[in-house]
């Protein structure tokens, strides 16, 4: 016994040192519990980062675009309308109004990273008899590359865009029959176009994208699509990720254009999100009242199988207090001690399943990610259950009548 | 004048009181204990020994009449004083020696030095050492109290009792689950504590041999002292 014990640290551990079975089978299901917990938290956050990083490595975090064109109804007088039915106009592609000017201002918001200008806009690619359509980017590379990584998604030849250079999508280099070096055709409706040669290949992931997307510099997208100046979209980036809607709202607010933020974009993906973390919850309620429910029960009969020990403590002297931490302290370090286990129980199964479960193209599914505050949390959580679950136990140790404890 | 140890002033103990199934244990008990007496309490299975010694021993309360302890009535203090003076003031020896099977012969010596100051030293220890020294233990007092016979966990039982160093040691039957030899050490030793260090001594028994050697017989007979 050392000097610095007191009485119920001492008596605690005892007790459950000679109670090895009923120790042993308890701390065996509070460690499954929390290696459930610690699994499934570890698991669905790396879930969470890895998706983000791949939506905002493929897509700006807030895009501004020109606001929606409206047919107002003719009016007479007041509250005459002229027309019954007002038809929505054709979209026809506009360029964002002084857009350099809104540029300058965003960039001067200090949770703006990068501003980058875009064009978009639909053509042809021809090369000899086959030809395909695309969705054409002009993009200024030096600051799109910082939102998108397209240098990331090369798989052949270089992220280079020059005034007469292509990038394309892996699928359409393969439709088209290009490879890096060779030339296309490239036509929009209004008849403009421009022969331009492939740079690199990309592969973004995603078959209907990469039959699609193709890169070009933002004064050859301006040329051929007749906007010479013009841009149809600002892409941006921002420090904080999470606040996109917020600035994204402060942006229309102070200026005439749509902002659309990833979170808005991607709205399902948090909906699934939310749905993953209200279960996951679900699932630490349960596991956790399973493992209160445990150890109150293991409690309970050692009071009961100790009520003779208990008397006698009480005829030396030890107060209701004395005996009430005693059983208070068991289960604490139950839930610390099955923590401890279940911690590493989880990080096991982590390490296991993050080596098995990989994606259709072999990376990993999540990133292993065991951030030192979640097996805090989860032995703290867990000894703090263990101490609630030793309360009602506790109680009726600490009013057992040593009379009766004693001839019983 | 030599002050009594315990006195009990017409004590009375009665159980479901004022309901149609009340029972009376014990009636109008005038008793008292002299400092350094060795008293016996005799009588038959259900007379109400082990109550009156578990009144005296502060573990239940009279319902009727007085307790007075060193002098001091008892009927007006608290939980915590009552704990406080069950630890310092009195020292039990149970009848199943009731020694707690988790700690050794050692530890279970300490441990009403340990319950009442809250963390163990090395005086505990020593003073530990000494009682079972004087107990003849010594040599065990490293075995679980689970490993021991029954007559070495009662000798345990006693230097546990004496640990305090309490003006008042009670022993319910210590002897009653013990063979004639083992028996007649456990007594022994209670009557040398007795007359060594004077304290005083109230011992439940059956048996009137042991009975006879002590300084006092009380009898009770159906809740009330005899003769």
């Amino acid at each position: 016994m050392s000097r610095w014990t007191p009485f119920e640290w001492i008596a605690a551990t005892r007790f459950l040192r000679e109670g090895r079975m009923q120790t042993l089978f308890i701390i065996g299901g509070i460690a499954i519990g929390v290696g459930v917990i610690v699994f499934m938290s570890a698991m669905l956050a790396g879930l969470e980062i890895n998706f983000i990083k791949r939506v905002l490595t493929s897509q700006p975090h807030i895009q501004i675009l020109p606001p929606d064109q409206i047919a107002r109804p003719l009016r007479g007088g007041q509250r005459v309308f002229e027309d019954a039915v007002v038809q929505r106009p054709s979209q026809r592609i506009l360029s964002i109004d002084q857009w350099a000017k809104i540029r300058q201002e965003l960039l001067a918001m200090p949770e703006i990273r990068t501003v980058s200008p875009t064009m978009a806009g639909s053509a042809l690619a021809v090369r000899g008899d086959a030809s395909r359509s695309i969705s054409l980017s002009g993009v200024e590379p030096e600051t799109y590359f910082d939102i998108v990584r397209v240098p990331d998604y090369i798989v052949d030849g270089q992220a280079r865009l020059a005034s007469d250079d292509i990038v394309i999508g892996v699928e359409l280099a393969r439709n088209l029959g290009a490879s890096v070096g060779d030339k296309l055709n490239v036509s929009v409706a209004s008849g403009a176009a421009r022969a331009l040669t492939v740079t690199g290949l990309i592969d973004l992931g995603n078959k209907g994208a990469n039959q699609r997307t193709a890169f070009v510099a933002l004064r050859t997208a301006q040329s051929l699509l007749g906007m010479i100046g013009g841009v149809t979209t600002l892409d941006l980036s921002i420090a904080d990720i999470y606040v996109a809607d917020t600035i994204a709202r402060q942006i229309q607010a102070s200026n005439d254009v749509e902002a659309d933020s990833w979170i808005a974009t991607n709205a399902q993906f948090f909906t699934a999100m939310q749905a993953q973390k209200s279960t996951n919850t679900l699932i630490r309620v349960f596991v956790g009242m399973s493992v209160t429910f445990g150890i109150a029960a293991v409690l309970v009969v050692s009071v009961i199988q100790r009520s003779k020990e208990i008397g006698i403590l009480r005829a030396m002297g030890a107060s209701r207090g004395q005996i009430m931490r005693v059983f208070l302290l068991q289960g604490g370090l139950l839930g610390f001690v099955g923590s401890l286990f279940g911690s590493a129980l989880g990080a096991a199964a982590l390490i296991y399943w993050h080596a098995v479960a990989r994606q259709a193209d072999g990376t990993e599914l999540f990133p292993l990610i065991m951030e030192r505050q979640l097996f805090i949390i989860t032995a703290a959580g867990a000894t703090l259950t263990g101490l609630v679950a030793a309360m009602a136990p506790a109680l009726s140790a600490a009013k057992l009548d040593p009379v009766v404890a004693i001839r019983g | 004048m030599v002050e009594d140890v315990i006195r009990l002033e017409k004590v009375g103990k009665a159980y479901n009181l004022g309901l149609p199934n009340e029972t009376e244990v014990l009636r109008d008990i005038d008793m008292n204990v002299a400092r350094g007496e060795f008293v016996a309490i005799m009588g038959p299975s259900g007379s109400g020994k082990s109550t009156l010694l578990n009144i005296i021993g502060l573990l239940d309360r009279p319902t009727a009449g007085r307790l007075f302890i060193n002098g001091a009535d008892t009927s007006a203090l608290d939980e915590a004083a009552i704990t406080r003076l069950r630890g310092h003031v009195i020292g039990f020896v149970f009848q199943y020696h009731h020694l707690i099977t988790a700690f050794t012969a050692r530890e279970n010596v300490m441990m009403p030095m340990l319950v009442n100051e809250g963390f163990p030293n090395a005086a505990m220890e020593q003073r530990a050492n000494e009682l079972l020294d004087r107990v003849g233990l010594r040599k065990v007092a490293h075995h679980l109290a689970s490993n021991m016979s029954g007559g070495q966990q009662q000798r345990v039982a006693v230097a546990r009792a004496l640990a305090m160093n309490p003006d008042l040691v009670l022993a319910d039957e210590p002897t009653g689950n013990l063979d004639t030899t083992s028996a007649d050490g456990v007594f022994d030793l209670l009557r040398q504590v007795n007359r060594r260090t004077g304290t005083s001594l109230v011992m439940v028994t059956h048996n009137m041999e042991l009975a006879r050697r002590c300084d006092r017989i009380v009898e009770v007979v159906d809740g009330r002292i005899a003769g």
